[in-house]
């Protein structure tokens, strides 16, 4: 059964959220310009902290498991590095980010010496502790970005970047600074290593349209690239069959956001409330291969037969009383994230909406070979 | 009802339905901005392709979408002078009061004789079905209170010229 939770009593609803390590605390933004951080206590959650720098709404916000670190951006054009004191109280680094508009989204790399910020401006700022000045610097993609960046994602090679936009386009960087780390090996996606360096560029629809993009991820081994945009398609790219992308239209409103739960399948959520499951096939199809939200229709009790005359007589049209929507999330689902296990294999993931919840789902119990599974003949 | 409302509304429905699939978006011209896009149109990819669902040429639906706000005009069936007075009167006593109305719009787009603007803090605060349920029944409301007004000018009148034709 999928749980779900509400952070304290306003019900704003919940930009965006992080998991700590253990998944013992949670930080999220209630649609303003504050984070607040919430330890589990039992089945409760407590208030342990409020951060409080930013001036506008935060956009986006990521927890280095390893290192304990929280990075958040908001439309203040701002980026902070929090880290804790023993005293158990987070302190804010402000981070050079040198953009001139809204910083949209971030994401700590899979080694987390660096993180990446796209930002309004049109441009990614990839930023590192340079510790001769103690403070944290960044350095810019901008070619050929034309429109806001509205996701980011790391390769696991901690050096590639995907990067989605409001100009219909996915695009893969090389995010290699040199003072810090190695030069990396070469992956299916190119060899070309120094920064800003664009790998590959796909456009969201061959012929004309498209949408915006609303999420990427990179796979659990890198090699493929799944995006969701505003056209209501899921897509995939991958690497080793020649960039190709596979496609698959769906009936639903538009997603806005994708995460990898296995290396064959992606769960996708946004305006239609539900998440849902989409896995490729030996054959290279996209096809929907289960749904995590099982709540069945709600029986209409209140109506009867008599009042629906009844009101049909005195107003001429049927009163219209179903306010809660069948879905356990009542509003757009903005983000999606990994509870349990890691891209290649998660147990859980976590959504938070419009409407102010956060729900864990099982995915095991949404895939239709999952409820299959427990059929006996 | 009539046999063609029905299709209309439905159709307007599906195509708010999909049209309010809103989000938060920061300017990208103006720093520290946030405005509706499809009022400030400063970059042609951020904003949709309009469309017009028609019940026939008096009676449309403009819908425009953006990346962080929807503009929805409705043009409301005038078929004769005194429908037309009646309409004018009604929707611009309602956007005189637009604040109240919170999503209306306070000038109509060209064209049309009531305009919604319907932006992300919008859809954030309420229902998004529901607000498609309000244009909606907006729709089927303002038809039925212009024909009533209507009638009710026209009992009038009859009265008022009775009453005068009695002196002679």
């Amino acid at each position: 059964m999928p749980e779900s939770y509400t952070f304290g009593a306003s019900l704003a609803s919940i930009t965006c959220h992080a998991w700590n390590k253990d998944r013992s605390q949670i930080a999220i933004s209630p649609n303003n310009h504050e984070i607040h951080i919430y330890s589990r206590d039992g089945s409760d959650w407590k208030l342990a902290d409020i951060l409080n720098q930013h001036d506008l709404r935060v956009m986006g916000i990521d927890w280095a498991k390893n290192t304990n670190r929280i990075v958040s951006c908001a439309a203040d054009r701002n980026a902070y590095v929090w880290t804790q004191g023993d005293d158990g109280k987070w302190k804010p680094t402000l981070v050079l980010l040198r953009i001139n508009r809204a910083a949209t989204c971030v994401k700590w790399s899979p080694a987390e010496n660096k993180f990446a910020v796209g930002s309004g401006a049109r441009l990614i700022s990839v930023c590192y502790f340079e510790s001769e000045n103690d403070w944290w610097v960044s350095k810019h993609i901008k070619k050929p970005i034309r429109s806001t960046v509205t996701s980011l994602d790391w390769h696991p090679n901690n050096v590639l970047l995907v990067a989605g936009s409001t100009d219909y386009k996915v695009r893969i960087f090389s995010a290699f600074i040199k003072d810090i780390e190695e030069p990396p090996s070469p992956t299916p996606w190119g060899n070309r290593k120094p920064l800003g360096q664009m790998m590959v560029e796909f456009r969201n629809s061959q012929s004309s349209g498209g949408g915006w993009i609303n999420n990427v991820s990179f796979s659990s081994d890198g090699n493929k690239v799944c995006w969701v945009g505003h056209d209501s398609c899921v897509n995939i790219a991958d690497a080793n069959n020649g960039n190709t992308v596979i496609r698959c239209r769906t009936g639903y409103l538009p997603f806005l956001s994708c995460e990898w739960v296995s290396p064959t399948s992606v769960v996708v959520a946004g305006y239609s409330c539900v998440p849902l499951i989409y896995s490729l096939t030996s054959d290279n199809k996209l096809v929907l291969s289960g749904k995590l939200d099982k709540s069945q229709k709600r029986e209409s009790s209140g109506i009867t037969a008599m009042r629906k005359f009844q009101s049909m007589d005195r107003n001429m049209r049927t009163e219209n009383t179903d306010t809660v929507m069948d879905s356990l999330h009542q509003n757009a689902i903005t983000s999606v994230r990994l509870y349990d296990g890691d891209k290649a294999s998660a147990a859980k993931v976590s959504t938070s909406g419009v409407d102010g919840q956060l729900v864990i789902w099982n995915v095991e119990e949404g895939s239709l070979n999952g409820g299959m599974r427990n059929l006996q003949i | 009802m009539a046999a063609t409302l029905k299709p209309y509304l439905t159709a307007v429905r599906h195509s708010l339905t999909a049209a309010m699939c809103l989000q938060d978006f920061p300017s990208q011209v103006v720093e520290r901005h946030n405005k509706p896009e499809v009022e400030i149109c400063s970059s042609k990819e951020l904003v949709l392709t309009p469309i017009v669902v028609s019940r026939n040429e008096r009676e449309k639906v403009l819908i425009e979408p953006s990346i962080n706000s929807v503009r929805v005009s409705i043009a409301v069936k005038q078929a004769d002078e005194i429908e037309r007075i009646l309409c004018h009167k009604f929707t611009r006593f309602m956007m005189r009061r637009a604040e109240s109305f919170i999503i209306l719009r306070r000038k109509p787009i060209e064209g049309y004789d009531i305009s919604f603007l319907i932006t992300n803090f919008h859809t954030e605060q309420m229902y998004k079905h529901k607000l498609v349920d309000f244009v909606i029944s907006f729709m089927e409301e303002i038809d039925k209170e212009i024909s009533e007004m209507k009638l009710a000018v026209n009992a009038r009148a009859r009265t008022c010229a009775e009453e005068f034709l009695k002196r002679f």
